[in-house]
């Protein structure tokens, strides 16, 4: 017993630093499943109800979870089916088949997969498995075969379900939201999709089989709410080994939420977004920084974390170009400024940057046209730029129609963390006029 | 023909010997034999009538054995024909069938098949080789398989169960049939030079010979017992339909069984099946012309038939009276030729009370009773019934002439023909009667129907065939009064029986009374397989696909591992009630559908018991039951075909979205069909050559194809086919198509696919909300979980056409991006207040309907018991279900978006407006919502961030965008009408 306590405020600190990193981050990266739901219990409630029909009394049932993505749909699903497995009889009974619509881009890789993920290719033996149309009426036949009282439930959850319904002709779609109005083996369709408007994507036929019940997933959480998720994020359980670490991070962490700057951070974080995925990332930024020497989270750390993630990467790009390539970015603005948005070619921003050589070109050194053409390739490259038409083999390249793909304000603000930016530039910069 | 090409042996067919008769009608000869030579090869091969063939099928191992009755040819000699009778082999017996036998079958045994609905007309060019059949008694060990092809028939077989075959069956016929020369067998078509002597052998043969021959001489000939002469036969060969139906009118078993022409033809022809398939005989509508032929021929044989009759049973003082009476019958027959013409056209009245026969009978219809008196008159003049009521009488006569005991001797007797004469005699045993009642009554409402659509056809052969009927008649007459002289109470029973099957068709009755006189002779038992056959419909389709494959054990078909504990049962009414409204579960009935129903009905089933095809093409929005209908009338034909009301069929299914190419349709139906797997051009070439061919035990298949639209290809040959094969002569298929659009055929087909559609189309209308509440109701079916309004409010919220558009009160975006529409729907009194979401299209879908109550029962089953709740699902549980099944979630999605979202949203909006358009750049979108930020007072947002913030809304499909690739150049549209955000931030 002593021994039991004594254990694990022995643990020396790095182990309790390592044991704590692993645990979060189990939290945060893993998508492991909370206990219970949060902010979606009546959802996880109808969405149990309804496969439990399914599973126990063998009714089939198709459903859409809808809500923009971070909102929780997979969690909710996944919460769903451990509760459901919990139930001996669901356990049994249910077959489960996940399909992913960016995985199965089309029915016949779908229907492989379900063959698969049902373990019914053994009943073909050594047979090659046959062609796309053979492989349909191969499971159609077994789900016909079935019955609501007789065989096993089966479980579809198509995730990205819009990307399904624009397989050609709704094959799968049909077949299975058909199955699930028939007296066939009983099946649980459920949709998974962030797209509001799911139901236009539908054939009429397929719409008509669908049984049009939808779980909106969509929460409204206050800054309160958000706050408390934060804590019971970085929040370290009881059994944590080393008790007296876990009491010690813990008041951390409470300290660090009540911090005005670490709010004022969270709040334009939750004015940004609420899901919480974005959430997760700031935090494991911040927890990446914890360390031995330090193992708690400062204010600062979160501020570091808040600018890392907000930090806009075509400004950041701007600092790596040379200053040539900068001049031509601003030349590039005034030519929009003047022309209102319209395309450029290279002629032209080299006649801008020409003119401004002329004026004032005391410290900088003209270039030749080809070196220009190299610099504005490779802005093309890095997508500073983009042609208007992509068939531009035609034209040459000094006549190819460009556009700016960086706003005004990103350009300025990097202009002003350009380290030894010469003032001539910066001042042709702030210029009204060319 | 496969079997030839891939040999690649050319077989040269020959007749033998001079034609034994000429039917002038058919322009057919009979022939006594048949030569077969290989070219290349010297030796030739005879067959000759009664002896045993291979004849070649889809299985080239395995062809099929049947036993020649007749040959005939056309005058050309191009085509040479054979009727048979069919023997089936151990694989050609359904496998769970096989289990009757009670032991494993030989290989080498053949069953003596007395199944109908097999076409027992072969091309002559099918025939392979002569086999050697055996007979050996039921209990008699199989020899040793020392010859290898010799086959053993122990057992007869109609399809239902095994019998003992009679030797007499197979082997008497055969040993006259091997010793050819005294055409002995009464099946076979008489040789011209019959002699009298043999009274009983001639007495058939004349039977048949007179059949076919139209003319009054001969039939005088026939009626005095003289006419016997080969002359009669020449005729014959025209219609061997008709002739089959002669014959088998002789046997006089019940008309009423039989139910395919087809299968009455074939019956007739090969002895032991003749009796069955007269059973089967009463539908033979294709054949209008050939029918009355066949009436006609059916007459005449009848009265041979009595003559020889008497002639054969000397013995028995009773046929010796016949006889006489016959006799005179024939002589004021023949004088009174007039008076036979009136009395066909009476039987065709009362069978089919509208057709107008043109010359109309001087003798009023007569009650089946009255016929009794009339023959026992003797009198001319009672025409028609008469003609139906002699063959009966006769064979009825035959029957108690033929006492047991009189069989036996008969059997014992050695002589053919009188071995034939009795087991006519068995054959007549009354048990038609009871077999033919129970018949006549069910097909009534089919007879209507289908003897509407017979009238019509055969209209005009009927009136051209009059006059000569009418003269074959006479002979006829004097038949019927000696039968009816002889006629018992059975007798009658047989005649009205048959009387209601003559409703159908009259020339079926005639057929039938002219084959049971004719095959009455030689099948024994006619009525138990009768029955049996009728019943088991698969049974010829199983024959049809076996032969081709040959029992290839199927690649194992998965299903679905079975659970492991049982699915629970609904435990309350609510339960129950949910059950029962699950769009899968199957309905008693289909309420509100029944015209559609009954139209499709009549439509399918008149075209099997035609035995022609047709289309149909079926319309419908999604979730009228287009599809549950026709199954539903598929099920209901299928149980019809189970008790015999109508020839057997079958039934396949096919779905446009359940293929992944149009051409797959031909693999599914070949499939379906045959169980054969080909790929797609293959099946196309099988299913070409299968529906354009004749071919044996042939039976209407009925094919459903489902989301037709989807069949659609470039140069739409798929739904070419599908339409032009059912046109086909022998193709009897019988195309169903269903699609949502009614205008399909005018729009997405070419001319000459939609010409072959025709104009047999349905359309379902979507139902009203009242046919919703009694499918419900119906569905519920005394399950009270509802209540009154509650279901009135989902019949109305469903079918809400003409309160469309109506915009709610109160509720700011009707109009959604300029395409959706808001579904105002009026509300139920106490649900005024009830602010009424937009609800999606639901034009009477009555799955929508079904899924709403579901809803409901589950919304009820989970709210939190109220006291004062009845535990019924209200009008409250309804509109909870309505909304969370149509209600849109845009506002809703707005309301939760965070702070950066809402303002990107006005952002939006702002930018709309003061570009006065629907679209902006994400960057002059960025500009304004930059200014929003300030007035907002929040910190402005990076252009990443905002980017980010744009995709969201994208995600959601709030916001319509361009791909991303266009970073801030990317346009930005609204997918929400501005009403609905400004609604929607300002409740916020």
């Amino acid at each position: 017993m002593s021994k039991r306590k004594m254990q694990p405020a022995d643990l020396p600190a790095g182990e309790c630093v390592s044991q704590l990193q692993e645990m979060l981050r189990q939290r945060l990266c893993h998508q492991q499943l909370p206990d219970r739901p949060e902010g979606v219990e009546a959802q996880h409630k109808h969405l149990l109800e309804l496969l439990k029909r399914t599973s126990v009394h063998g009714e089939s049932n198709s459903v859409l979870i809808v809500g923009p993505r971070g909102a929780g749909k997979t969690m909710l699903l996944k919460c769903v089916l451990r509760d459901l497995q919990e139930e001996k009889e669901a356990e049994k009974n249910l077959l489960q088949v996940h399909l992913n619509g960016l995985l199965q881009t089309d029915d016949r890789i779908a229907l492989k997969e379900i063959t698969r993920q049902l373990h019914l290719e053994n009943v073909v033996g050594d047979k090659v498995f046959g062609s796309f149309a053979e492989n349909l009426t191969f499971l159609l036949e077994a789900l016909k075969k079935g019955d609501r009282s007789s065989s096993r439930p089966v479980l579809f959850v198509l995730d990205e379900f819009d990307l399904f319904a624009a397989h050609k002709n709704q094959t799968l779609l049909y077949n299975l939201l058909d199955v699930s109005q028939s007296a066939q083996a009983p099946i649980a369709v459920v949709g998974m999709t962030c797209r509001l408007d799911v139901l236009e994507l539908l054939e009429k036929r397929v719409k008509s089989r669908f049984s049009h019940r939808q779980i909106h997933l969509l929460s409204n959480p206050t800054f309160a709410e958000y706050l408390g998720r934060v804590r019971t994020r970085l929040g370290l359980p009881d059994h944590f080994p080393d008790s007296r670490f876990a009491a010690d991070w813990n008041a951390s962490v409470e300290t660090l939420c009540e911090d005005k700057s670490v709010e004022e951070v969270l709040r334009r974080h939750f004015h940004s977004s609420k899901d919480f995925r974005s959430l997760h990332m700031l935090l494991m930024l911040c927890l990446s920084r914890v360390s031995v020497a330090k193992p708690w989270i400062r204010p600062a750390d979160l501020l570091e974390a808040s600018r890392l993630s907000f930090a806009d990467g075509e400004a950041n790009m701007l600092h790596g170009l040379s200053i040539l390539e900068l001049c031509l970015i601003i030349a590039m603005k005034h030519l929009n400024d003047v022309y209102e948005g319209e395309p450029f070619n290279l002629q032209m921003v080299h006649n801008e940057f020409k003119k401004f050589l002329q004026r004032k070109s005391n410290s900088m050194y003209n270039f030749d046209q080809p070196v220009i053409l190299k610099a504005f390739e490779h802005l093309q490259q890095l997508e500073m730029i983009r042609p208007v038409d992509s068939s531009s083999a035609k034209t040459q390249r000094e006549f190819q129609l460009m556009r700016l793909m960086l706003d005004h304000s990103q350009i300025m603000e990097a202009l002003q963390k350009y380290p030894q930016c010469p003032t001539e530039v910066k001042q042709w910069a702030m210029s009204a006029f060319g | 023909m496969k079997y030839f090409t891939r040999l690649r042996v050319r077989r040269v067919y020959e007749w033998r010997g001079k034609p034994l008769s000429f039917n002038r009608k058919l322009k057919t000869y009979e022939y006594g034999s048949l030569a077969i030579s290989v070219e290349g090869l010297p030796r030739i091969t005879v067959i000759k009538i009664g002896q045993h063939i291979l004849i070649e099928g889809e299985d080239e191992d395995n062809p099929y054995v049947a036993k020649v009755i007749r040959l005939f040819g056309d005058d050309s000699g191009k085509q040479k024909k054979a009727v048979v009778q069919w023997f089936v082999r151990v694989f050609e017996v359904p496998l769970s069938k096989l289990k009757l036998l009670g032991r494993e079958p030989h290989p080498q045994e053949i069953f003596y098949y007395q199944g109908r609905s097999c076409d027992d007309e072969v091309d002559a060019g099918s025939i392979l080789k002569p086999v050697q059949v055996t007979h050996l008694d039921a209990a008699a060990p199989f020899p040793d398989a020392g010859d290898g092809d010799a086959l053993y028939v122990k057992l007869s077989w109609d399809s239902k169960t095994f019998r003992v075959a009679e030797r007499s069956v197979v082997e008497s016929e055969l040993a006259p049939a091997s010793s050819p020369p005294p055409r002995p067998t009464p099946s076979l078509p008489p040789s011209p030079p019959c002699s009298p002597p043999a009274a009983a052998l001639a007495s058939r043969g004349p039977a048949r010979r007179a059949l076919p021959t139209p003319d009054l001489t001969v039939m005088r000939r026939a009626a005095q017992g003289e006419a016997r002469g080969g002359r009669a036969t020449a005729s014959a060969g025209k219609a061997r339909a008709a002739e089959a139906e002669s014959l088998h009118s002789s046997t006089k078993l019940s008309a009423s069984k039989c139910l395919s022409a087809k299968r009455r033809n074939a019956s007739a022809r090969t002895p032991g099946v003749r009796k069955k398939l007269e059973l089967s005989n009463p539908e033979r509508n294709s054949m209008a012309g050939e029918d009355i032929l066949g009436q006609l021929l059916d007459d005449e044989l009848e009265s041979v038939g009595m003559v020889a009759v008497g002639r054969l049973s000397a013995s028995p003082p009773q046929d010796l009276s016949l006889t006489p009476r016959r006799r005179s019958r024939g002589a004021p027959g023949t004088p009174g030729s007039f008076s036979l013409k009136p009395s066909v056209i009476v039987l065709q009245k009362l069978s089919l009370s509208e057709r107008t026969s043109p010359p109309s009978s001087a003798s009023p219809p007569q009650g089946d009773e009255v016929m009794e008196p009339e023959s026992m008159t003797g009198s001319l003049k009672t025409p028609r019934r008469r003609a139906a009521t002699p063959r009966r009488p006769y064979a009825t006569r035959e029957q108690k002439a033929a006492t047991p005991s009189r069989k036996k001797e008969r059997d014992t007797l050695k002589e053919p023909a009188l071995g034939v004469l009795a087991e006519v005699d068995n054959e007549i045993s009354p048990m038609l009667p009871v077999i033919a009642t129970p018949r006549g009554s069910k097909r009534k409402s089919a007879q209507l129907v289908s003897s509407r659509i017979r009238k019509q056809l055969n209209l005009l052969d009927n009136l051209q065939d009059l006059n000569s009927d009418g003269e074959d008649e006479e002979e006829f007459v004097p038949s019927k009064k000696e039968l009816q002289s002889s006629e018992e109470e059975e007798e009658e029973e047989d005649e009205e029986e048959e009387e209601e099957a003559g409703l159908d068709s009259d020339d079926d009755v005639v057929y039938k009374k002219g084959r049971r006189a004719a095959a009455g002779p030689r099948t024994p038992r006619s009525k138990p397989r009768i029955r049996s056959s009728t019943r088991t419909p698969q049974r010829t389709p199983n024959r049809k696909i076996t032969p081709g494959t040959p029992r290839t054990p199927q690649c194992a078909t998965p299903s679905i591992p079975s659970r492991s504990l049982p699915a629970r049962q609904p435990a309350n009414v609510l339960e129950e009630a949910r059950t029962r409204l699950h769009v899968s579960s199957v309905p008693e009935s289909l309420p509100c559908r029944e015209q559609e129903f009954q139209d499709i009905y009549s439509f399918v089933e008149s075209k099997i018991e035609d035995g022609t095809g047709g289309c149909m093409y079926i319309s419908g929005v999604p979730g009228t039951g287009k599809t549950a209908t026709v199954q539903e009338v598929m099920r209901c034909l299928q149980h019809a075909a189970d008790v015999d009301e109508i020839p057997p069929f079958h039934f396949i299914e096919i779905n446009g979205m359940k293929m992944t190419d149009p051409h797959q349709a031909y693999v599914q139906i070949l499939q379906k069909l045959t169980g054969q797997k080909a790929t797609a051009d293959h099946a196309a070439a099988l299913l070409e050559k299968r529906f354009s061919n004749p071919a044996p035990r042939k039976e209407t298949t009925v094919l459903l194809v489902d989301e037709l639209d989807l069949l659609w290809t470039r140069k739409q040959n798929v739904m070419y086919n599908l339409f032009d094969w059912p046109t086909r002569r022998h193709a009897r298929l019988v195309v169903l198509t269903i699609a949502n659009t009614m205008d399909l055929p005018e729009r997405i087909m070419i001319n000459r696919v939609a010409s072959r559609l025709g104009l047999t189309r349905m359309s379902f209308q979507p139902y009203s909300f009242k046919q919703l509440q009694q499918i419900i109701m119906s569905r519920l079916n005394k399950v009270k979980a509802f209540e009154e309004d509650a279901l009135q409010l989902v019949s109305r919220k469903v079918n809400d056409q003409g309160h469309r558009g109506r915009l709610t009160p109160g509720h700011p975006g009707g109009v959604r991006g300029g395409k959706a529409f808001s579904r105002g729907i009026r509300p139920p009194p106490s649900q005024v207040s009830l602010r009424s979401p937009r609800w999606a299209a639901l034009s009477g879908d009555a799955r929508r309907c079904l899924d709403i109550c579901r809803t409901a029962t589950e919304i009820c089953e989970h709210s939190p018991a109220d006291p004062s709740a009845t535990g019924l699902v209200e009008v409250g549980h309804v509109m909870e279900a309505l909304n969370e099944m149509f209600s849109s979630a845009y506002v809703t999605a707005i309301k939760c978006a965070s702070l950066q979202e809402q303002l990107f949203l006005r952002a939006v909006i702002a930018e709309f407006r003061r570009l006065g358009l629907e679209e902006a750049t994400f960057q002059q979108v960025f500009v304004q919502h930059q200014a929003l930020c300030r007035v907002e007072g929040l910190q402005p947002i990076s252009v990443s961030e905002g980017l980010a913030v744009c995709r969201r809304l994208g995600g959601c499909r709030l916001l319509l965008l361009e791909p991303s690739r266009l970073g801030v150049l990317q346009r930005v549209r609204l997918n929400v009408s501005q009403d609905d955000v400004l609604y929607a931030l300002k409740a916020d």
